[in-house]
């Protein structure tokens, strides 16, 4: 214990300079003039209002991705002390004084910055040379389309650098299970796999993508593993826990924790609320918290409620009615029954009260004591203002002709009788007695007589129904669907017998007595659903391009133009980079199959240990491209050219390794070899000198000439603003 | 069937048989070791009872085979009116009977097979097939029904082939055998005029054959190999020919090919020109064969189908050209296009159509409130625009005017021909695209504004030139906003009948979207000439049918707020799907799996898994097991793994799909769900009797087990027949009705 006194405390610290050195580049190449251009610039203009909800702790609900990201952006205009007033509402809006650019862009900037370092320490742990790896990191370094993507607010550049942080812990804890296993770094590097790929994931769901491609590597080497028969069968149990703790447990707490943090931090109700349930808006405060805190809990006979529609498509609404009728005739020719219009209404109103009636009795009003409404007990809803009942019958409805007709039942003294039974089932309910509850039971109303189910059918009604939603009667056994699910939002008891008097009672606000709250798995699982679900209209977009223009740099984005000379930021790759990216990858495959059937037939061109990790570097390299743009062509949302850049940076730590492999064991004599170099030399040479002339590009901070501009457009499908004076 | 399965029983676990192409083949690891457990077995049967035993063999074989048919045939006829998706399928039989062409999102074998079954049997063609639920009187439909359910019959003998090559073992294909003969959604799935009997029928018919070619490994380029081979090639064909679901049992056969291969090229005592004459033989019959006749489906559905029909508008107009009866067909037209033709105008882009408009307007709060001009795929007399200059108002017509021609670059106006309104653009938001502008169709009697004047240009010409009929590709620009004319191929709304949107983009990206043609063109004082220029080769109408289909095929999406069936609801047997009536009245039949079959597959499936892993884990680690338990591993890992590999490639990719998805779709991944549930408690029946040590009783456990599955089987589908024979009466609900208590799930709908 007291060893340090006896011996000298010695410090030795080794510092590799290659990798100084190539930080210290990074950060110049992304942090330089990094407030330029002080205005929005893109996407920013999209991250920028989640900044804002962040500072003013208000609720949102983007399905764009997982809320990590916003907050990892959010953090800088923390550290930047942004109070959230910016009115993110155009690209090229100047930023007002108070937006902290620098500290916002900062974090995707030191982001960008450490994807340099790291593809070096990345093709170091891939066992190849220092110079492949000095030549990956230069490459990161050049790459336009990097930069201009590191230097703004959005969140590829995070999301690259996750992705190569759990490539590069997985590999540094590889390469420590050969020497030593469950050691402390051992122990570190496996536990930052499984947290950098979460974080890849909180960030963007395209992170699933890395994520499933470390599970697979993982679980292969843990293959291998099982098939060593020098470890004892305890001792292969410990390691298969060990991965799937840091691998699987691991990654789905911090997931959720994202989500923990994120719903504390958002506690105020917003814009959004609207597509989340009542139960979920009552836990924010100020929304919907403020009018139905202190509501009565249990619904009984008498009480008075607004009733939601828990699928809340097209819009969300409530069940309504009002004093007009049905028309005699519709526009096609069909009839109906003339009687009161029920609809479901978008906007707040006096019409949407309804009372729950005892089918036994007359009253309108609780009794005292109050009876409870039950999981299978038969209720009339009456409408408050109008005080008719809801009823269907087998009348075909005005839009949905397949469906019946709701209405609210007026006697016209013909041989149509009120049909205006209902029984209630609560569907999320744990036992069959259950009461029903304000807001938390979500229930359905089934008609007794024809057991049809009430339902928002979607359609909208021609102008005799004020264009309000369409209520229909959708027989039973059709099966369940959530636009049959409807909970009550707002709810007192009814106290008054007039009519007048209630008409008076369902004018006045709510009263207040208790509040509730949801649970957080509760609140996170909605939360992830409606984020998943949730179609954002995906129109085109003037710059949206297919994931076939991308390997050949087909397209570009225009991201900024300056307000009044020519300069302009775009979203430009390295056309060099990029081909000779793909060329790589493409020389990699064939290599690859040709050693593979040679080896079959017993010809081994490469040694064990040098064919290893040929393989290795195709698992991570060759498959991180294909499992981050391949599935693109799968998916159905407006795709960008900056979807590309996770691929293309596996694709750049892939290139310099197949040059080596070439110049080490294609290249057969050292004059070959000499000129390999000599080539390539001359090869990073031109992807410098293009990556220089399209620096006004990336950086805009020099106008140029519409000659020049011109003289940039290298190919026809590049959209580069020329002004026209 | 008991006698016969204690035959079957009688014989021991393991022992290398005659199958029909000699000793079974046993590859690499399990060859020595099928050899030990062979030599541990000294006593070997005799002569005579060799004989009897291949005798019983074929016995059991009719016997199953005899009982599929007797199941599907039984009560054929009923219902005597339309089921379902009949009113399709027997329509398209009739089309090829009749000769008329039509569109579809399948490729043509099934509808062609069902129609030349109808034709042998009788059927006229006649028959109009409009509803579900219409009676076919006198109209003779068992001749197509029974062909159907003859497909649909061969399902169960192939599938007992399968499993018994795959285990060698009766048990487990006289288990899977039952299975699927006992399931009333087989049943009801082969009964009636159907694609799916068909499908299913080359499915089986491709996996039997490979099973079968892959255990003739020990006697390449042998009589019998050449005769499965090529088999599976053919029944590749019939089941992509059928449907595009076939494309996953090609993919089956193609990695089982791949992995058949690597192995051949990792045996370093073949010499690579033998690996290369493997290759060969699978590239000939595999990939060949099977394009080659695919093809030619096509080649014979397209000289069946050759009047025009109603499918015509879905195809360019080179296309319509080949059909007799379309007005393209040996027409004669003016050929180039001069102010005052009459002239519709198609997208290039497949399945778009002609640009469209009438007299109802965009409703209140979509653009401005002028008519709609959209895209329509049907021929009406609403497609007809008349090109006028934009300048003047003259009749053009006039005989008195000399006639001028349209080129390329003019300004004109174009007026539609029934409402006199010019096709309009202006900065409004289109109804769907909204970084569009809105199209309208503006002016009274040909009068409007400078909104309706558009540039014609010939794609990659020069300007000043005269503008072809059919043969030039145009863009339309708006003159005001620059803009191009286009349809962004969105489907409108009600208020829209469902045509497809038209825009004018301001992005000029070069798409087919915003490229037309011109189709018909009327212009009396123009002479005509004759077109049999346009007859496309055969190459591009099949390219052409292909792109049509997959874009119909993609076009089959679920609506908002409607009841679909989704992947995971099929497993478990969720929701059936209603064959034939509704009420307590009719005569019902739904769709159903037989539950209990159902549900032992689902427990199966994660049985094996659990089992699968277990054996795989212990060979991994290197555990020593004895022979017989050695066997049976590589019985449950190779022949399961092979099932297990079916049923996955014809159930995930469905989660991927964005069409409307039925629950029908599942049958093909049930029928290997079937075969693996019989090989897995065969072998596990197996296990668990070698586990115990005392012989007698371990045979005990076997034949029990297998015995009380078959009979479990049997009893369920006497429980629920009438789902499939069909049903009178009172719903199940009823306590009346002879199926209640039947009713497991609420989802149930019978």
């Amino acid at each position: 214990m007291w060893g340090f006194l006896k011996r000298p405390v010695v410090v030795t610290a080794d510092i590799n300079l290659h990798l100084v050195a190539l930080t210290g580049m990074g950060l110049l190449s992304r942090l330089w003039q990094l407030t330029y251009p002080r205005a929005v610039v893109f996407d920013e203009v999209y991250y920028g209002q989640y900044i804002s909800f962040y500072m003013k702790r208000i609720f949102f609900l983007d399905d764009s991705g997982p809320p990590f990201g916003h907050m990892v952006l959010a953090l800088g205009g923390y550290l930047g002390g942004f109070d959230g007033n910016f009115l993110w509402n155009r690209i090229g809006a100047e930023y007002s004084s108070n937006v902290p650019v620098w500290s916002l862009r900062l974090l995707p900037a030191l982001a960008g910055a450490l994807s340099v370092p790291m593809a070096y320490q990345i093709v170091l742990e891939l066992h190849f040379s220092h110079c492949a790896a000095v030549g990956a990191a230069l490459l990161m370094l050049i790459e336009n389309a990097l930069i201009t993507q590191s230097r703004l607010m959005l969140l590829e550049s995070v999301l690259i650098f996750f992705n190569l942080l759990a490539v590069l812990s997985y590999l540094k804890f590889f390469n420590c299970q050969k020497q030593s296993p469950f050691s402390l770094s051992w122990w570190f590097w496996l536990t930052l796999t499984g947290v950098a790929c979460s974080c890849a994931v909180g960030i963007k769901y395209m992170g699933v993508f890395t994520y499933m491609l470390m599970l697979v590597v993982a679980a292969v080497h843990a293959w291998h593993l099982i098939g060593d028969q020098t470890l004892s069968n305890v001792r292969v149990f410990c390691h298969l826990l060990a991965r799937a703790v840091a691998l699987l447990v691991i990654p789905a707490v911090l997931y959720l924790l994202f989500f923990y943090v994120h719903l504390i931090l958002l506690f105020r109700s917003g814009p959004h609320d609207q597509i989340m349930s009542s139960a979920f808006q009552a836990s924010l405060e100020g929304g919907l918290a403020r009018i139905t805190q202190g509501q009565p809990l249990e619904v009984a006979f008498g009480s008075q409620v607004t009733l939601r529609s828990v699928f809340g498509k097209p819009v969300p609404c409530w069940l309504h009615s009002h004093q007009n009728t049905y028309p005699m005739i519709y526009e096609n020719g069909r009839g109906s029954s003339h009687q009161q219009q029920v609809t479901c209404y978008p906007f707040k109103d006096v019409n949407n009260w309804w009372i729950v009636k005892d089918p036994r009795r007359h009253q309108l009003v609780v009794s005292s004591p109050l009876r409870p409404v039950r999981h299978g007990d038969m209720v009339q809803l009456v409408h408050g203002m109008t005080a008719r009942s809801l009823n269907t019958h087998d009348v075909a409805a005005p839009m949905s002709p397949h469906s019946q007709e709701v209405s609210c039942y007026i006697d016209y003294n013909i041989s149509m009788p009120a049909q205006n039974l209902w029984r209630l089932e609560i569907v999320n309910r744990r036992s069959d007695t259950e009461v029903w509850k304000t807001i938390l039971s979500e229930v359905r109303f089934v008609h007794v007589n024809t057991s049809s189910v009430l339902k928002l059918s979607g359609a909208h009604l021609p102008d005799w129904g004020f264009r309000q939603l369409e209520i229909v009667g959708e027989k039973l056994s059709r099966g369940y669907h959530e636009s049959t699910v409807w909970n009550v939002e707002e709810h007192r008891y009814g106290t008054s017998q007039e009519q007048r008097e209630r008409e008076w009672e369902l004018n006045s606000p709510v009263q207040v007595d208790a509040s509730r709250n949801l649970s957080f798995m509760a609140r996170f699982s909605e939360l992830q659903w409606r984020m998943l679900v949730l179609r954002s209209d995906d129109s085109e977009h003037k710059y949206s391009s297919s994931p076939l223009e991308w390997v050949t740099l087909d397209t570009n984005i225009a991201y900024w133009l300056h307000p009044r000379t020519s300069a302009q930021i775009h979203l430009l790759g390295n056309i060099v980079i990029w081909v000779s990216g793909s060329l790589a990858l493409a020389i990699y495959m064939l290599l690859f199959l040709w050693y593979l059937l040679r080896r079959r037939r017993n010809v081994h061109d490469l040694p064990q240990d040098a064919w290893l990790r040929w393989v290795l570097v195709g698992a991570l390299c060759a498959g991180g491209w294909a499992v981050n743009y391949l599935p693109f062509f799968l998916m159905e949302k407006t795709l960008f050219l900056y979807h590309y850049l996770p691929a293309l940076t596996f694709q750049i730590l892939l290139l310099p390794v197949v040059l080596q492999h070439i110049s080490d064991h294609l290249c057969r004599s050292q004059l070959q070899r000499s000129v390999f170099s000599a080539l390539v030399v001359a090869w990073y040479s031109s992807a410098c000198h293009v990556s220089n002339t399209l620096r006004p590009l990336t950086y805009g901070d020099k106008s140029l000439s519409p000659e020049e501009l011109k003289a940039l457009r290298w190919k026809d499908s590049w959209d580069i603003l020329i002004r026209k004076h | 069937m008991p006698p016969a399965t204690g035959g079957g029983l009688a014989e021991t676990e393991l022992r290398p048989r005659r199958g029909r192409c000699g000793p079974q083949a046993t590859r690499a690891a399990d060859r020595d070791v099928a050899a030990r457990a062979a030599a541990r077995n000294p006593k070997r049967p005799a002569r005579g009872s060799r004989r009897f035993e291949t005798a019983s063999r074929w016995a059991l074989l009719a016997l199953v085979t005899l009982l599929s048919f007797a199941t599907r045939f039984h009560r054929l006829d009923e219902p005597p009116h339309i089921c379902w998706d009949e009113t399709h399928f027997g329509k398209m039989g009739s089309y090829y009977i009749n000769r008329t062409f039509f569109f579809d999102v399948h490729p043509p074998l099934g509808k062609m097979l069902i129609g030349l079954a109808g034709y042998l049997s009788g059927y006229d063609g006649t028959f109009l097939f409009q509803k579900p639920g219409d009676k076919y009187e006198h109209h003779s439909y068992m001749g197509m029904r029974g062909f159907c359910a003859f497909l649909g019959s061969w399902l169960v003998p192939f599938a007992y082939l399968t499993v018994l090559d795959l285990s060698k073992s009766l048990s487990a294909a006289l288990l899977t055998a039952a299975l699927l003969t006992f399931d009333t959604g087989c049943l009801t799935l082969s009964q009636y005029i159907l694609l799916d009997p068909i499908l299913m029928f080359f499915i089986m018919a491709a996996m039997l054959s490979m099973v079968k070619y892959n255990s003739c490994v020990d006697r390449p380029f042998s009589a019998p190999w050449w005769f499965w081979l090529s088999l599976t090639g053919v029944s590749l064909a019939g089941a992509l020919g059928v449907k595009f679901v076939g494309l996953f049992i090609i993919l089956q056969v193609g990695l089982n090919t791949i992995a058949d291969l690597w192995y051949l090229f990792g045996d370093l005592s073949l010499s690579l020109v033998t690996v290369g004459k493997h290759l060969t033989a699978r590239v000939l019959c595999l990939i060949v064969l099977p394009l080659a006749l695919y093809t030619a489906t096509f080649a014979v559905h397209f000289m069946v189908l050759s009047k025009s029909g109603p499918g015509d508008g879905f195809f360019s107009s080179a296309f319509q050209a080949r059909l007799s009866g379309n007005n393209l067909h040996n027409a004669s037209i003016p050929e180039h296009l001069a102010y005052g033709s009459v002239i519709t105008v198609k997208n290039l882009q497949m399945a778009i159509g002609y640009l469209h408009s009438h007299r109802h307007l965009y409703p209140e709060g979509i653009g401005a409130r002028q008519q709609q001009v959209t895209t329509y795929l049907h021929k009406d007399y609403n497609n007809l625009w008349i090109i006028k200059k934009h300048n003047t108002n003259s009749d053009p017509l006039d005989p008195s005017f000399p006639v001028e021609f349209v080129r390329h670059g003019d300004i004109i106006r174009l007026e539609h021909k029934e409402t006199s309104r010019n096709l309009h653009s202006h900065y409004h938001e289109a109804p769907l695209t909204r970084k569009h502008y809105q199209v309208t169709g503006y002016g009274i009697n040909g009068t409007g504004d400078s909104n309706d004047f558009w540039r014609i240009e010939v794609v990659n010409r020069k300007f000043g030139n005269r503008i072809k009929v059919l043969r030039s590709r145009i863009r339309l620009i708006h003159l005001v906003t620059g803009c191009v004319l286009g349809s962004s191929g969105k489907v409108l709304p009600k208020w829209g009948w469902e045509q497809l949107e038209v825009t004018c983009t301001p992005y000029l990206k070069e798409t087919l979207n915003s490229i037309w043609n011109v189709e018909d063109h009327i212009n009396p004082k123009l002479p005509n000439i004759s077109l049999n220029v346009l007859q496309p080769s055969f190459p591009e109408i099949l390219l052409e049918s292909h792109m049509v289909m997959i874009w119909g095929n993609n076009g089959l999406k679920p609506k908002d707020n409607e009841f679909t069936s989704k992947p995971w609801h099929w497993p478990i047997n969720y929701q059936g799907l209603r064959f034939s009536g509704v009420n307590d009245t009719d005569f019902r039949v739904y769709l159903l799996g037989n539950p209990v079959v159902w549900w032992l597959n689902l427990l199966s499936i994660a049985l094996y898994l659990l089992s699968g892993s277990i054996i795989a884990i212990a060979m991994q680690r290197g555990t020593r097991v004895p022979a017989e338990v050695a066997g049976l591993s590589q019985v449950l890992l190779r022949g399961g793994g092979q099932v297990l590999l079916g049923w996955m490639l014809h159930y995930f990719p469905f989660f991927l799909m964005g069409r409307v998805l039925y629950f029908h779709h599942y049958f093909p991944a049930m029928l290997f769900s079937s075969m693996l549930t019989g090989i897995l408690w065969d072998t596990l029946l197996r296990l668990c009797a070698w586990g115990l040590a005392s012989w007698p009783l371990a045979r005990g456990i076997h034949v029990a087990g297998i015995l009380s599955l078959l009979l479990g089987t049997a009893y369920s589908f006497y429980l629920f027949h009438p789902l499939a024979y069909g049903m009178v009466g009172p719903l199940a609900q009823d306590p009346q009705s002879p199926m209640a208590g039947l009713r497991w799930l609420d989802s149930w709908e019978f």
